[in-house]
């Protein structure tokens, strides 16, 4: 049985329809990521499982039994908020306490949780210390340990790292990876971040204005997209309007007006003569000076319009004869080396028959 | 450059907070540096004071500077009875305010934006008009005839109790001073409350707190600095009132306020009036001094678990 089972749920706010029909069932000891814009329904499905918010249809489930009638006091869930709501009056062990007082703990099992949970998030010297007087990662680390200490069943993340600077961002993800692996405990994260999303998680559903687009393993996220707006979201990605002009069961043969015939792998349900796009992530293409120098089938030419340096690799954006622009990555591997390509320089791009997704329309 | 735009930010400095403490030199040292003068003097013959040094043409009399005012008042144990009283009458009010203040303060600064303003306007509409005005009219609704004291004394009659009067009593007293200071209490609790992060009762119910835990340990110590400038702002007041106990209390209900009044007014002592004032602003001192070292302690007590 799964830990936490999301069924059939909507959720509406008037006219709008913040969560729409929504299924999803979460196992014990995962690492869950629900991943999607603002606005996509994310948080007020979090809201409902920490039972803030309760659900205008359908059923929230954890180990069986149905949530609808316990507060959010009694459900053995805590939540890592985005602000951290760390409470101002209180030192940081009062604040990591506070779940073991309300649970009725004894002074001294209070006493060495707390201090076991300090340790666990290396903050074993600021117990006395008040919030005001930490740096956001230690603010950070101290609503984990609050949030972890009384051993909930389910742990909600509600955006926990958005307010960190990028380097501080990706320690913390290491840390949390690290955090759920000792405890044991199930995570469901909230982001709106895809590539903390691809770090962190064993699965993610990528909900889009209500709905869940994709509920998928990060690889297969990435690597096979549903539809276009999973593709869009998650990384880079080109697109080209192509159609189907043959669908074998090895291959899919695209027709790309203007440019001519691309390979695709094959797809279900796939039939010849449906319009869509065909969609292809930059470190798949590469880009050369000449078209000879590739033996890959699906090899096009065009222009150089632009790139984008950002340090480890640089992307190119190539505009092919028919219009379409494609991005190609290439790492800067070689010492000093910025770019292989200016700006207006024709070259040859090509990607592997097996390489790129085709999405209908 | 940088020299002389610090320069202009003291000159700026001093022009912002020039004029105000000016103001409170004049109208606030300068007459309590008058007032400890007068209280360290003998009082006219026919009101007024002594002269410092003694005229020509007088045959007797006291004067110059003396501390006989002050051995007056702690001869008496009368006046310490009345500061006692005093002070036992503010802290009754100021717990009455907090205790009715808090609830409505609460519900105000949880209830949505657009009503909050509204609200705070009706706690201070009575303002609008004459606090004598109201207070008379308190005298019509304690009055023996007022439909309040029949309906309480009809009460009292069906369980075979002797009917009371409401007006001219201590009771009296401790409604009016209630009444007329709630909004200084509502106030600065609201002014607080209404900052408190929402995210922090959230936390607390997620962390197992139900709504009596998320009140006791979140929303009341987050705003004990508001209890404290609201319980400064009722019970000060309530310290010096006069016109409250005159209007509504008997003639057993005299206050520091009322004495200090009659010094003034009735007796024409000047200097033991004086002398009641520098006792009651020492008093007062004292206990908001209390008050704050109290709240420090209370707002930010260290930790209760200890992890050394």
């Amino acid at each position: 049985m799964a830990l936490l089972e999301i069924r059939n749920v909507t959720r509406r706010f008037g006219d709008f329809i913040a969560v729409d029909n929504v299924s999803i069932s979460i196992e014990a000891g995962e690492f869950f990521t629900l991943l999607g814009p603002s606005g996509c329904g994310k948080t007020t499905l979090l809201r409902m499982i920490a039972g803030f918010d309760l659900p205008d249809s359908g059923q929230i489930l954890l180990d069986g039994k149905d949530m609808v009638n316990t507060p959010s006091e009694k459900r053995p869930i805590h939540t890592v908020f985005q602000s951290y709501a760390l409470f101002p009056h209180m030192t940081v062990a009062d604040n990591i306490a506070f779940p073991l007082r309300m649970a009725g703990k004894t002074p001294d099992e209070i006493k060495s949780r707390v201090r076991e949970a300090l340790d666990d998030v290396r903050l074993s010297n600021f117990g006395n210390r008040f919030p005001e007087e930490l740096s956001g990662g230690q603010k950070q680390r101290v609503a984990f340990a609050r949030g972890l200490v009384n051993r909930p069943r389910l742990l909600l993340l509600d955006e926990p790292l958005g307010a960190l600077d990028a380097k501080l961002r990706e320690e913390m993800q290491i840390e949390l990876i690290n955090l759920q692996k000792d405890m044991g405990v199930t995570f469901v994260f909230i982001t709106h971040a895809q590539n903390e999303a691809l770090a962190l998680s064993h699965r993610i559903a990528v909900m889009n204005q209500g709905n869940i687009e994709q509920l998928d393993e990060p690889s297969r996220i990435y690597g096979f997209p549903r539809n276009r707006f999973v593709a869009d979201f998650i990384g880079k990605i080109s697109m080209i309007n192509a159609q189907v002009l043959e669908a074998a069961p090895s291959h899919l043969k695209l027709m790309v007006a203007g440019l001519g015939e691309v390979t695709a792998p094959s797809k279900e349900g796939v039939r010849v003569g449906d319009t869509g796009v065909m969609a292809i992530r930059p470190e798949q293409v590469r880009i050369s000076h000449h078209a000879e120098e590739t033996e890959l089938k699906n090899h096009f030419l065009g222009k150089v319009q632009g790139f984008l340096y950002v340090g480890d690799v640089t992307t190119y954006i190539v505009e092919l004869s028919n219009g379409a622009s494609i991005e190609a990555l290439l790492p800067n591997s070689a010492p000093g080396r910025a770019k292989f390509f200016e700006a207006g320089d024709p070259v040859a791009v090509s990607w592997r028959h097996d390489a790129g997704i085709f999405l209908n329309d | 450059m940088i020299k002389n735009s610090t320069k202009a930010n003291h000159a700026a400095k001093w022009l912002v907070s020039g004029p105000p403490l000016l103001f409170l030199l004049v109208f606030f040292v300068a007459p309590s540096i008058i007032m400890l003068f007068t209280s360290l003097r003998f009082p006219g013959e026919f009101g007024g004071l002594a002269p410092i040094t003694a005229p020509a043409e007088a045959v007797s009399g006291e004067y110059g500077l003396t501390l006989e005012t002050y051995q007056f008042f702690f001869s008496d144990i009368l006046y310490a009875e009345i500061f006692l009283k005093s002070f036992g009458v503010a802290a009754v009010s100021t717990l009455i305010c907090l205790i009715m203040a808090y609830p409505l303060a609460l519900l105000i600064a949880r209830s949505e934006k657009r009503f909050r303003n509204l609200m705070v306007l009706l706690v201070v509409l009575p303002f609008a008009s004459n606090f004598l005005i109201r207070i008379y009219a308190w005298m019509i609704i304690l009055g023996p005839e007022s439909v309040l004291s029949h309906f309480i004394n009809t009460v009292l009659g069906a369980f075979g109790i002797a009917p009371v009067t409401l007006l001219f009593s201590p009771f009296a007293v401790l409604v009016g001073m209630v009444y007329v200071h709630l909004p200084f209490m509502v106030l600065p609790l609201y002014t607080n409350l209404e900052k408190h992060d929402p995210a922090l009762l959230d936390a607390a119910q997620d962390l197992g707190a139900d709504a009596w835990q998320r009140f006791w340990h979140v929303t009341w110590p987050l705003s004990l600095p508001g209890v404290f400038s609201g319980s400064a702002l009722v019970f000060i007041p309530v310290l010096g009132m006069f016109a409250v106990p005159d209007i509504l209390g008997g003639t057993g209900d005299i206050l520091v306020g009322n004495l200090i009044k009659d010094q003034f007014l009735g007796t024409r002592d000047w200097p033991f009036g004086s002398a009641l004032s520098i006792m009651l602003t020492l008093a007062v001192l004292a206990i908001t001094g209390l008050a704050a070292w109290f709240a420090q302690l209370a707002t930010r007590q260290r930790s209760v678990t200890e992890t050394e």
